[in-house]
């Protein structure tokens, strides 16, 4: 969670600088430099969880050298899905709490001729972004771990996507549905790269 | 807390505050408590060393290697154990500030300020009002200061009577009468009806229950749950009548101070930490936070009481016969002080135990029973003024902050990693370390950046509905 509020100060130390240094009264331009702003702040998170990962590994190193039996008592997959978590949760918490706060005051949502649907699909989308960050995080880490890059070079693909599609709101056609199918496509692939299969499920259900 | 009893007759607005000097305090106080619950240490440490007394030198390097990586792994697993078990107060004395700021308005009104900081901030000019904030914060600060050297004094000339009660008489008032105006205030936010003869009944209840859980025996939980709520208590007073400027700038130069008082060789907290190890007591209680009994309070529940209870004191008994008896009441009634861990390699306990009889009962311990001892000799302790100072900032950041929410996370968020390090640190060094400045810098950072970079960045999202 401190990685990805670091990650976000910077990114918009970024986009304050260049909101100060560029034309406060253009439009186009001001919805431009957020458009910017997005976007940098995507690619220094994904460099922050990379940060992150090299952080844990060299934690991992330590203290597999000193724990009893050689192995560190904490897996790389564990560790994966709880910093995708946690950089989930400080990003949802970050999108949605002041939504939250100003949904419990008195106002009518969208009175200016925007959408009523505001605070729903604010929900949804916090919701398939946490999933997605704790998704990613695993495919992250694995990639790493394997070297695979173009894994890695998907994972931050997705993100610029999920992040651009959110551009497309107050269309929420366009932007919802694309997000959750995303959201499903990477769950079923953070699953089978940590090491789910169909049999795990036959087998996990039928001990019930 | 110690100071309030002496200046009540001299306040406009009778409110008290000053426990800087226990904060100070608190981090180093805890060095005597800690070298008390050193024993398993030292034992496993003297084991070593009996060892080379009677080995062949081939022998003794490796011996002596593997007990200390032993050593430095169980440090680190209990380290992270205990780093979890102080996250929880901190992060329930923060809930509760917060909660109270966002929801009774009296904590956010400028109802005047402390005597201690007499210059106003509503002036006309920036300048002015820099060079205002800029004398409160020293005068604040010289008063903390006196007030340490005065504790320090007192401790070195062994008025321990003043002490106490000083110490009671602060933790009397704190206790009854600002949790008093608290109850009082609470009730007029959500306009409860509320007769005296209540109130009056409840606050003697929780006042005496306070009195004696924090200053002599009580259940650890309890205990630990007062700690919290003075704390919380402390720190809303500080948050209403510390002026914008002043408390930010206290703050800062209070994480500088406090890193000077105790690593410094002539720094006041560090000169009253040495003392009482010298003296091989305890300091004052009532005025850390400890993370340790509660090993105690389980075993004493698992096993039958009595037959647990002896045991330990007998092989106690054989490690450190000077300190048994502290031990027994240091563990019965301990309060803690600052941010130390306790497994501090003190020479000057070391000698006493090497007898020959304490190396056999070393060597002759079974490993299970001398793990599940570690445990319970373990522990961290944070001093109450740290507590506080975090609950300030983090209460200061949501009252005063345009960016709300976000800002009161990302100093929380901030604060708990300052402390992680902390923590680290202090399993590293394995001595007093003041848990201030990490923290304060990390939230200080965080509060005016969020406050005034991320903001606007992540409320112009917000508005078109872009998610990063």
């Amino acid at each position: 969670a401190f990685f990805w509020l670091v990650s976000l100060l910077l990114a918009s130390l970024i986009w304050f600088v260049s909101v100060h240094l560029s034309d406060r009264e253009d439009a186009k331009l001001q919805h431009g430099l957020l458009i910017f702003g997005a976007a940098v702040s995507v690619l220094l998170q994904e460099v922050f969880r990379f940060a992150y990962f090299k952080l844990l590994k060299k934690a991992d190193e330590g203290l597999a050298t000193i724990s009893e039996d050689g192995r560190s008592p904490i897996s790389l997959r564990q560790m994966a899905y709880v910093s995708g978590l946690s950089f989930g949760i400080i990003s949802g918490v970050f999108s949605v709490i002041n939504i939250l706060a100003d949904s419990i005051g008195p106002g009518i949502v969208g009175i200016h001729g925007d959408s009523p649907y505001y605070f729903i699909t604010s929900a949804f989308l916090t919701m398939a972004l946490v999933l997605l960050h704790t998704f990613w995080g695993v495919i992250f880490f694995d990639a790493c771990e394997k070297r695979r890059y173009w894994c890695l070079g998907l994972v931050v693909g997705s993100h610029l996507l999920t992040s651009g599609l959110t551009f497309l709101n107050p269309w929420y056609e366009a932007s919802l549905v694309p997000i959750f199918l995303i959201t499903l496509c990477t769950g079923l692939w953070a699953f089978f790269t940590a090491g789910g299969s169909f049999r795990n499920i036959l087998k996990c259900l039928s001990c019930k | 807390m110690t100071e309030l009893s002496a200046h009540l007759p001299q306040f406009q607005h009778g409110q008290l505050t000053e426990n800087f000097p226990d904060n100070h305090l608190s981090n180093t106080n805890d060095n005597s408590e800690r070298r008390r619950h050193d024993n398993s240490d030292r034992r496993r440490n003297d084991n070593p060393e009996s060892e080379t007394n009677g080995q062949p030198q081939s022998n003794i390097q490796q011996v002596v290697e593997q007990d200390e990586e032993e050593d430095e792994e169980l440090t680190l697993k209990y380290g992270a154990k205990h780093v979890i078990m102080l996250f929880v107060p901190v992060t329930l004395c923060m809930v509760v500030v917060v909660a109270t700021i966002k929801s009774v308005s009296f904590y956010t009104r400028k109802d005047g300020q402390l005597i201690y900081t007499p210059f106003t901030e509503e002036t006309e000019t920036v300048g002015q009002r820099a060079l205002n904030s800029i004398l409160n914060a020293a005068i604040m600060i010289s008063v903390i200061i006196v007030m340490t050297i005065l504790l320090v004094v007192l401790y070195k000339y062994r008025c321990y009577k003043v002490i106490h009660g000083w110490l009671i008489i602060s933790s009397l008032l704190l206790l009854f009468f600002f949790s008093f105006i608290y109850l009082g205030e609470v009730f007029k936010t959500y306009n409860v009806a509320m007769d005296y003869i209540t109130v009056a009944l409840m606050i003697w209840n929780f006042g005496v229950v306070g009195m004696i859980c924090i200053h002599w025996k009580g259940p650890l939980r309890l205990q630990q749950a007062y700690l919290i709520m003075i704390s919380a208590l402390m720190a809303l007073v500080f948050i209403k009548y510390l002026p914008e400027w002043t408390a930010w700038l206290i703050l800062a130069v209070i994480s500088v101070y406090d890193l000077v008082a105790v690593l410094c060789p002539k720094g006041p907290l560090r000169m009253l930490v040495e003392t009482a190890q010298e003296r091989n007591e305890t300091l004052f209680p009532a005025l850390i936070y400890s993370s340790t009994m509660i090993w105690l309070v389980n075993m004493a529940e698992e096993d039958p009481e009595s037959q647990r209870k002896p045991s330990k004191n007998s092989t106690y008994d054989k490690k450190a016969p000077a300190n048994q008896t502290q031990n027994e009441d240091a563990e019965a009634d301990d309060g803690g002080f600052s941010q130390e861990w306790q497994q501090q390699r003190d020479n000057r306990i070391g000698p006493i135990e090497s007898t020959p009889e304490s190396r056999a009962a070393v060597q002759a311990l079974p490993s299970n029973s001398q793990t599940s001892e570690d445990p319970e000799e373990r522990g961290v302790k944070l001093g109450l003024g740290d507590f506080i100072f975090y609950s300030v900032l983090v209460g200061k950041a949501s009252a005063t902050a345009s960016g709300d929410w976000n800002t009161t996370l990302a100093c929380f968020v901030a604060i708990l990693i300052g402390l992680c390090l902390t923590l680290l640190l202090l399993a590293i060094f394995k001595k007093a370390l003041p848990a201030l400045p990490i923290s304060i810098t990390f939230g200080l950072v965080f509060y005016f950046a969020t406050d005034n970079l991320v903001q606007p960045f992540m409320d112009q999202l917000a508005f078109h509905q872009f998610y990063i």
